[in-house]
């Protein structure tokens, strides 16, 4: 008996001292989370109003606004969801369900894993010489959105891949025993089921990319630009306008960059400010994500 | 089926060593001689010789044996004998799984198509037949969709539509049940329900044979006999075939019996027969449960 209570005592420390060290571990993680959001809403917080995210830069402190790189955000994004959505999807697709399983398709399989760890400053040069040189694309916002969807094509292929594989395969024989085509049980079957965890993926993929600076200096990215690119949207037919594709941008990380790069204290706080709206559009994105995973649970339960 | 047709069609079916494999003849044409007034059995689907392969392991071992129309033949045997992978050939549902191959035939009556052959086209074969498999896979869609679907591949919409679900569900008895919630997710359904309403929509499609590969092993006692039931009516329209591991459910919703062991079809008789007297001594072990 006394032998059990011994034992029990010992294994019980254990499980005890590994609570503790478990604590510990989650606390570094939050606090430190917690430290950066409070820096930034001190600093930045009082910065934040109507005037601030409707000016242009200026030299001076506290009349500089972030107008120009959060509209050029907002159309970077645009067009790299624009392009990695459809082509990511459709590869993943493809990968999953059309290609026979064999030694290329597996180098093709660990090349885009592979891709996904790249350093996005790579992918920065790589459209510098392809996209700005070769193609004479400009430091435009299509280059740049170009450049962020190839830094999250693989992101995009590799969750769509995942949401394709939790469907069990009864489902699909299903489909199938009925006389379906391949396109068909895509379409009508695979596609919906595995919406929920494709659309959190690609909006993860999106809320990276957005925060990522360094390709986007590579390929000439402005830092200082007073003017919005020409409207989407016209007064006189065809109504629908694609200038502001090919006009240059600044986007809010580069923004923030430029302004905590400069001597005067206020600048800095401009840029904290700036960092507050990144964070929270970024944490609005996860928020969505989670939001239809949740949804997509509790419709689809296999 | 009267007991001297019964004998006659059994004591056709002759094994002597594993090598040689039971084939009832055209069992009809002897009993019609006899019993002229009797409506005999037709021919629904031929097996011939059949052969088949996942990659180098061969799951089916020269399979000769016929299912008859409008008849319910249950598939038993151990796991892992080749019931199953016999079933889904007749979908060719193996099609969609890489290094699988076929030998042989399955001629499929009145017209003769050889299923399997290379000429065929599996899509085509695969609207002809349908399948309810061993766990219930509604799609995540609504009652109604669930139904609806393979008429919508088939180009059936609007009223007839609507007219085709009901009458399917009818079938599976299921209407009753579902009829005020058709909008609602199929997920919503009990386990048995769910499975019936893979039956309707497996009978939306009209097919010429329906195929169970183990339909009730995921099922409880009550939901089982419902689905028994179901699957002795509805041999009046249909040719069934149902795999299955549960002796007893063969012994009460088939007309024959096929028994395979390791790729091989070991012996097919008249249900009765084949659980009151089997003419090989594989076939008694398994059913008094020597083994499997």
């Amino acid at each position: 008996m006394s032998d059990f209570k011994r034992i029990i005592v010992k294994r019980k420390r254990q499980d005890f001292i590994f609570n503790i060290i478990g604590i510990v571990c989650t606390l570094v993680g939050i606090l430190t989370l917690g430290a950066l959001l409070a820096d930034l809403l001190i600093d930045g917080l009082a910065r934040i109003n109507w005037v601030f995210l409707t000016s242009f830069p200026s030299r001076f402190a506290e009349r500089a606004g972030i107008l120009s790189s959060w509209v050029g955000t907002l159309l970077i994004m645009l067009v790299t969801a624009f392009t990695a959505v459809p082509l990511g999807v459709s590869a993943g697709i493809y990968l999953e369900e059309y290609a026979r399983k064999n030694w290329v398709t597996n180098l093709i399989e660990i090349n885009i894993a592979n891709l996904a760890g790249v350093p996005s400053i790579i992918y920065g040069l790589m459209a510098l010489g392809l996209l700005v040189y070769q193609f004479r694309l400009g430091q435009s916002v299509l280059t740049g959105g170009l450049t962020l969807a190839f830094l999250i094509l693989p992101i995009v292929i590799v969750a769509t891949r995942e949401a394709l594989r939790t469907i069990p395969q009864g489902i699909r024989e299903a489909a199938y025993a009925l006389g379906s085509t391949k396109w068909q049980v895509v379409r009508h079957h695979l596609l919906p089921y595995s919406l929920g965890g494709t659309m959190t993926g690609i909006i993860i993929a999106l809320s990276r990319a957005i925060g990522e600076t360094a390709p986007l200096i590579t390929i000439g990215a402005l830092t200082f630009i007073a003017f919005l690119p020409p409207p989407p949207i016209k007064t006189q037919p065809p109504f629908l306008s694609f200038e502001w594709l090919w006009s240059p941008f600044a986007v809010l990380p580069i923004q923030m960059f430029n302004w905590v790069s400069r001597p005067d204290q206020d600048f800095v706080v401009n840029a904290a400010a700036a960092g507050l709206v990144l964070i929270v559009v970024t944490l609005l994105l996860n928020a969505i994500a989670i939001l239809i995973r949740y949804r997509v649970r509790k419709r689809i339960k296999w | 089926m009267s007991a001297r047709q019964e004998l006659a069609i059994g004591r056709l079916v002759q094994m002597t060593t594993s090598d040689q494999y039971a084939q009832p003849q055209r069992s009809s044409d002897v009993a019609e001689a006899q019993r002229p007034v009797e409506v005999s059995p037709k021919i629904k689907a031929e097996v011939e010789g059949l052969n088949f392969f996942y990659g180098k392991l061969q799951a089916l071992k020269n399979i000769n044996m016929v299912f008859n129309a409008n008849q319910v033949t249950a598939i038993i045997g151990p796991s892992g004998c080749g019931k199953s992978t016999l079933l889904r050939c007749f979908n060719r549902i193996h099609d969609l799984y890489p290094d699988t191959r076929y030998e042989g035939k399955i001629l499929l009556q009145p017209s003769g198509i050889n299923l399997i052959g290379p000429e065929t086209d599996p899509l085509e074969m695969r609207m002809r037949m349908s399948m309810v498999f061993q766990k219930p896979n509604a799609f995540p869609k609504s009652v109604f969709e669930n139904v609806a679907f393979g008429l919508r591949l088939r180009g059936i919409a609007g009223n007839e539509l609507k007219d085709h679900v009901e009458q399917s569900l009818r079938a599976a008895a299921l209407w009753d049940e579902v009829k005020d919630r058709l909008r609602q997710s199929a997920y919503t359904l009990s386990g048995g329900q769910q499975q019936r309403l893979c039956i309707a929509r497996a009978l939306a499609t009209d097919p010429e044979m329906l195929l169970f590969d183990e339909p009730t092993s995921a099922l409880d006692p009550i939901a089982t006999s419902k689905i028994e039931d179901l699957i002795f009516d509805l041999k009046r329209e249909l040719t069934v075939v149902i795999v299955t591991h549960n002796m007893q459910q063969a012994a009460r919703v088939s007309d024959y019996t096929a028994f395979m062991y390791l790729g091989e079809l070991i012996e097919v008789a008249p249900t009765k027969v084949m659980f009151e007297n089997p003419a090989i001594k594989l076939t008694e072990e398994y059913i008094t449960g020597h083994f499997g």
